[in-house]
């Protein structure tokens, strides 16, 4: 074992943890918009509404 | 064909197709700068093996500054032409950009440690970097203060444009002043001064944060259009409620009461 694993993981750790929660925010948001455009034209919203 | 990309719904459909097929290559494309890093890549004969942080700092170091350039050159658009796709490709790149700037320091300073003695040094380099995360969390609180987008774009794009003065700053921070951190030794005249054997891994590795980090603004800014259209479509409900609240409908006829009371 090198005699540096602990700054080395450190680095890999760190970088794997912040990578993982910008992929996981950005799913969750996409998902979350989706899931609220859903709702707004279930219940009868939409851009022709306006003209209506 | 900028102009058929700049329409958000065919923005919409064609980045649903692409999206996909960039986020897997990155996977790809890191799993194999993963392997060389430590499995092809020799030790430095100074660094011995902390050389392997470099294999993420300096990706990370570089995307920092791709996305405040991306964020810069979207700004532009903004404000020249107020274009949407323009403010939406800026918001999205930022806490990318953040992210990336955040990744640089930390593994910057954990590199630091072993090979310098010290975790942090008031460096022009190391501060440069540090004034850059501070400009972009400035910018993501400016994003965050203003709820009405098209002015939050604007004022956002002229704090953008002002703290673009910090990139050549980093840039050449090694150049202009006498640092701790070592002048540019990838990009340079006369040719990179890093061996093959470390230089190849560098480079994918490379390649791959940057698929990573175009996957995830393509992915940011999808989301933005559509929290937009979330936006857009919330007022529209909200102004119909008010239309009926103020204008109720008719009363129907009495109801006929039947039985005593």
């Amino acid at each position: 074992m090198s005699p540096y694993t602990f700054f080395i993981a450190g680095a890999y750790g760190v970088t794997a943890f912040v990578v993982a929660g910008l992929v996981l925010r950005a799913v969750l948001d996409y998902r979350a918009q989706v899931r609220a455009l859903a709702d707004l034209e279930s219940r009868g919203v939409g851009r022709r509404s306006r003209r209506g | 064909m900028i102009r058929e990309l700049a329409n958000p719904t065919r923005f919409m459909s064609l980045s649903g197709i692409a999206l996909p097929w960039i986020g897997g290559l990155s996977a790809v494309v890191l799993v194999v700068g993963l392997y060389l890093a430590f499995f092809v890549a020799p030790a430095d004969y100074q660094q011995g093996d902390t050389v392997r942080i470099m294999y993420v700092h300096v990706p990370a170091a570089w995307l920092g500054l791709f996305f405040y350039v991306t964020m810069a050159a979207s700004a532009v658009g903004s404000l020249v032409w107020r274009h949407p796709l323009a403010d939406v490709s800026q918001k999205a790149a930022a806490p990318i950009g953040a992210a990336f700037t955040l990744i640089c320091l930390v593994t910057g300073s954990l590199w630091g440690k072993p090979m310098w003695g010290t975790y942090w040094v008031w460096d022009a380099r190391l501060t440069s970097m540090l004034v850059l995360l501070l400009i972009y969390g400035g910018i993501l609180a400016l994003w965050n203060a203003i709820e009405e987008p098209n002015r939050a774009a604007r004022a956002v794009s002229i704090l953008t444009l002002v703290g673009a003065v910090n990139i050549p700053v980093v840039k050449f921070s090694v150049d202009w002043w006498n640092t701790l951190h070592q002048p540019a030794s990838v990009f340079r005249m006369g040719g990179s001064t890093i061996h093959p054997s470390i230089l190849v891994p560098l480079l994918v590795m490379a390649v791959g944060f940057t698929l990573l980090g175009v996957a995830l603004h393509l992915s940011g800014m999808r989301t933005e259009i559509l929290r937009r259209r979330v936006r857009t479509l919330t007022i529209l409900e909200a102004e119909r409620l008010d239309a009926g609240l103020a204008h109720p409908a008719p009363a129907g006829p009495a109801p006929i009461r039947t039985g005593a009371a």
